[in-house]
């Protein structure tokens, strides 16, 4: 079912004669993620099933304004005809039961494609803190010490644990060819879970607008073996810089089109420290609401 | 003296926006220098300055609606210009510092003072004539609350140039929108002009509520109200609940940019999800205000040009209401990826989709009303059969954005983008379209061309098409919303066609204007003298056009639905041989000087110039306390002026009769 909407979708589409404008550049449907991949099916199966109401209802705008104009004398004319049981029937029921499958699947798949949840893969998930800054993206592998900014490389086929939080403005941490996005907000952390089923190169971005720096805050999020992620992590740990949270405090001035950095050393708990820079550490960090202050790696355990 | 206002504030440096001041000093020049020649300063101050005629009212929120229009639109072909020219390796013609005002003012203009004063046009010109009232229930407010209105307007004009506007997205999220990341008067002038409009638009709620609640002929009950009417009743029930929320919601912001407050600061126990929850809140019913009384009309034409009655009257209310009450339990559909949990994503998920089914019974409760009908197609018919496919894909997309897992991918897309615009263009603007060509000839007393209207429909029908559709598959393709610039070649050739629609709607706009001046000079030619020139159902149309200032010179009565048509069906009465005096409001100055005042307010709030602040402020106060001991606000309209003014009408009517009779024998 799902594969015939598709291919009708696609169908129409190429119809429509655009896709042809420039190649196939879907990236949504063309996606790479295990939780892309569930997200994509969603969106198809949801229009097929809304189809049902929406092909009818605009076949029957220009069947009844065709078959009714004035000048066909030959059709019917009822003018003071204005209820049918029957039809209100028919227009309230047929509605309410597609919502009401619609709503079965947007509390399963709500539920299931919950970006906090982990993803029901086997294998040791690979945790990274994103933090959101003016107008950059910094990556910290907590596990392995190490620092990027603008460059997130992992192993295909393994689960990706995201900690999100931001120093400045509100942002949304995106990746679309992967799956869905997350907000980035100071002061709190927010997590996701993907996972590359390809290895390939895909574009990163926030999704939410945030200043003048906006347009170039991207990245590109690279997905290769094992053994490639082996190597990259050598790569950086050789790389004279380090991140502490002073270095940190001058990274995250404001500044447009960053390039990549490699911090070959981090200081640990870093992106807690960003956090508390505005809830304040100690007491009263535990009773703000909106702050989830466990961190990642003692969940999964 | 003058707070941070300097020299510097006016960006004459920067060409587009120099060219475009001097057009406005240029144009505004000519205006005033034609209304000084042609002696019209009294008429001016007179029949419209401080009128509190709800027509008038309306017909001047109309007229400033398709002014902004041309404004809004003005910064939506440069962002598609930007779009089309800014790919891999250029960076467009617009720097970000101005395409984010650019992005933000249209939001702001399009739905603040292009689609609320259509709504609030048509409410103010139809409401009254259809309930049978004389005018509103407050008057006086009327004025007061289009002003206020104007007071908005005139500092987003004003913010293009002494200043600028906010570079914040039209919803101004902080932290983005807080004095630390938004330390200029842009964001300034976003608030008090939204404050000064929102409570304008408060007002009138509370107005068109009362008068539709108390002022009704005598006989209509609640369920033999016209739609149209039943339509507004509930806009303004949701206006009454939601505007104070967008008005404590800027407040606070305010609070937090001038006296160092921390509602939603990063720091010190502020929270930006606040702002977030409190602006949608207000915002998600705002879209059905802006929608509802465009379903209003959509049924009233449908049912005028199928010569047939609405097919499912009761239903058609009940889906009203329906839709009036969900809309307040939706809001969070706008920020899904906010990390709430899966329990409070699919609740408001699923309430979001329920909405579906009174709308999905609306549509097809339009297309059983042309069932067995004999459609004539004018242009209210076209814009609605356009809006019946238009608006069904948009509520299509609609339910998909409202899946939150759908949501994660497409959330602040491109498809959300065109979603929107989708229903708000293919919805809400169709309908103030198929609305102003309907009852053009009752505030007027001619009809609008007919052809130009046309003309006008299929570029923007076209037009729409073409610019976003395109935005619908770039969301596909990954491409987020605010970009100023981009390196994916992927995505320029879509963008380069939602710039030739634009393009089509540019004409579209073009060619309403156009049959709006050819109407005025035609006139002579299409004047309906008969007050019903589309054979209408309700009560609007058992007047004159355009109607005499008191509406109706003997108040008439509602004893069914559809009320004229069912008298028109019996023969209608004659003219009463004796009339009563009418009881009126007197016009007012005071409403137009009180703005006056507040504009300063709020001008001088945005600069930091707080001796101005003060003096306008204690002026405003004053003016209010004056006005309250005037006792001579109203008076009554002699029983023999109001037969004279109504023979005057029989006349020319029955001239027009005698006349058709010669041109049929």
């Amino acid at each position: 079912m799902r594969e015939i909407c598709w291919k009708l979708f696609r169908f129409a589409a190429a119809i429509a004669g655009l896709s042809s404008l420039g190649g196939c550049g879907w990236v949504l449907f063309d996606t790479k993620g295990s939780v892309g991949l569930q997200e994509r099916d969603l969106i198809i199966l949801c229009i097929g099933l809304m189809l049902i109401v929406v092909i009818p209802a605009i076949l029957l705008t220009f069947v009844f304004a065709w078959q009714y104009r004035a000048s066909n004398h030959k059709a019917t004319y009822m003018p003071e005809w204005a209820h049918s049981t029957r039809i209100e029937m028919v227009v309230w029921g047929v509605p309410v039961l597609i919502i009401v499958a619609l709503a079965t699947i947007v509390w399963k798949s709500t539920h299931e494609l919950d970006p906090y949840r982990p993803l029901d893969v086997p294998g040791q998930p690979i945790n990274v803190e994103v933090i959101a800054t003016d107008w950059k993206w910094i990556f910290i592998y907590p596990d392995l010490g190490i620092a990027t900014i603008n460059q997130l490389v992992f192993p295909a086929h393994r689960q990706i644990a995201f900690s999100v939080t931001s120093n400045s403005t509100m942002g949304t941490f995106f990746i679309p060819q992967l799956g869905g996005q997350i907000y980035a907000m100071a002061g709190m952390r927010t997590q996701l879970h993907l996972m590359a089923i390809e290895d390939g190169q895909f574009r990163g971005m926030s999704g939410n607008f945030n200043g003048p720096g906006f347009s170039d805050m991207k990245f590109v999020a690279t997905a290769t073996s094992e053994e490639g992620f082996k190597r990259w992590i050598t790569q950086v740990r050789s790389s004279p810089v380090t991140l502490d949270f002073n270095t940190f405090q001058k990274v995250a001035q404001p500044s447009q089109g960053t390039g990549v950095v490699q911090f070959s050393r981090v200081q640990p708990g870093l992106f807690k420290a960003v956090i508390d820079q505005f809830v304040g550490p100690g007491a009263d960090a535990t009773a703000h609401a909106a702050l989830d202050v466990s961190p990642s790696s003692e969940r999964k355990e | 003296m003058f707070g941070k206002l300097t020299w510097a504030a006016v960006p004459l440096q920067v060409p587009i926006i120099a060219i475009t001041l001097a057009a406005i000093v240029v144009g505004a020049v000519a205006v005033l220098a034609a209304i000084t020649y042609f002696r019209k300063w009294t008429v001016l101050w007179n029949d419209w300055l401080t009128t509190v005629d709800h027509k008038r009212i309306g017909i001047m929120y109309i007229f400033v609606a398709i002014v902004m229009l041309v404004r809004g639109f003005s910064d939506a072909i440069m962002m598609r210009t930007q779009l089309a020219l800014a790919g891999p390796g250029h960076s467009g013609f617009l720097p970000p510092h101005h395409y984010d005002q650019i992005f933000t003012a249209h939001g702001v203009i399009m739905i603040f003072f292009v689609a609320m004063p259509f709504v609030v046009g048509l409410m103010n010109v139809v409401v009254p004539l259809q309930i049978g009232a004389r005018d509103m229930a407050f008057p006086f407010l009327n004025a007061f609350s289009f002003w206020l209105f104007v007071v908005g307007v005139v500092l987003v004009m004003l913010s293009l140039g002494v200043g600028e506007f906010a570079q914040t997205g039209w919803v101004a999220y902080p932290p983005l929108s807080d004095l630390k990341f938004s330390p200029g008067v842009g964001v300034d002038y976003y608030i008090w002009s939204l404050q000064a409009s929102g409570l304008g638009t408060l007002l009138t709620g509370v107005n068109v509520f009362v008068t539709i609640l108390r002022m009704r002929a005598p006989g209509m009950t609640l369920m033999k109200m016209p739609i149209f009417t039943w339509t507004v009743f509930v806009t303004c029930v949701i206006i009454i609940a939601a505007f104070p929320i967008l008005t404590v919601a800027l407040a606070a912001l305010a609070m937090d940019r001038y006296l160092g407050f921390h509602f939603y600061t990063n720091e010190l126990g502020g929270n930006p999800t606040m702002y977030v929850n409190l602006v949608w809140a207000w915002g998600h019913p705002e879209v059905y205000i802006l929608v509802l009384p465009a379903f209003g009309v959509f049924s009233e034409v449908t049912a005028t040009f199928s010569r047939k009655r609405l097919f499912g009257y009761k239903s058609m209310v009940g889906a009203t209401l329906a839709i009036g009450i969900l809309s307040f339990i939706v809001w969070l559909h706008h920020f899904f990826t906010m990390g709430s949990g899966a329990d409070v994503n699919s609740f408001f998920g699923i309430m979001t989709m329920i909405i579906a089914i009174p709308t999905g019974v609306k549509i097809f409760t339009w297309l059983f009303t042309m069932y067995r009908g004999r459609v004539e197609f004018t242009p209210p018919i076209l814009w609605t059969l356009a809006f019946l496919v238009t608006f069904t894909i948009g509520g299509m997309t609609g339910v998909l954005l409202a899946i939150p897992g759908a949501d994660f991918l497409l959330h602040n897309s491109l498809f959300l983008v065109a979603h929107f615009h989708n229903v708000i263009i293919g919805g809400a603007l169709f309908g103030y379209f198929a609305g102003l060509y309907y009852w053009f000839p009752k505030a007027f007393g001619f009809k609008l061309n007919e052809r130009l209207g046309k003309y006008s429909f299929w570029c923007w029908t076209i037009g729409f098409y073409l610019a976003f559709m395109p935005l619908y598959m770039l969301g596909f393709m990954g491409m987020t919303r605010r970009l100023n610039h981009y390196d994916n070649p992927a995505w320029t050739p879509y963008l380069q066609v939602a710039l030739v629609g634009a393009v089509f709607i540019l004409a579209g706009i073009g060619f309403l204007i156009a049959q709006i001046i050819v109407s005025i000079r035609d006139r002579k030619q299409n004047l309906d003298l008969t007050g019903d020139p589309w054979n209408g159902r309700t009560l609007e149309w058992s007047t004159s056009s355009p109607p005499p200032f008191y509406n109706f010179a003997v108040v008439p009565r509602a004893d069914q639905l559809d009320a004229f048509h069912e008298a028109k069906k019996r023969g209608l009465p004659p003219p009463p041989r004796k009339y009563e005096p009418i009881h009126m409001p007197r016009s007012s100055g005071v409403p137009f000087i009180l703005s006056v005042f507040i504009l300063l307010l709020c001008f001088a709030l945005i600069w930091h110039i707080w001796w101005l602040a003060g003096v306008s402020f204690v002026s405003t106060i004053v003016t209010l306390i004056v006005r309250s001991y005037d006792d001579d606000t109203d008076y009554y309209v002699p029983a023999e002026e109001v037969a004279r003014i109504e023979s005057a009408r029989h006349a020319l009517a029955t001239q027009e009769d005698l006349d058709h009779e010669y041109a049929n024998a």
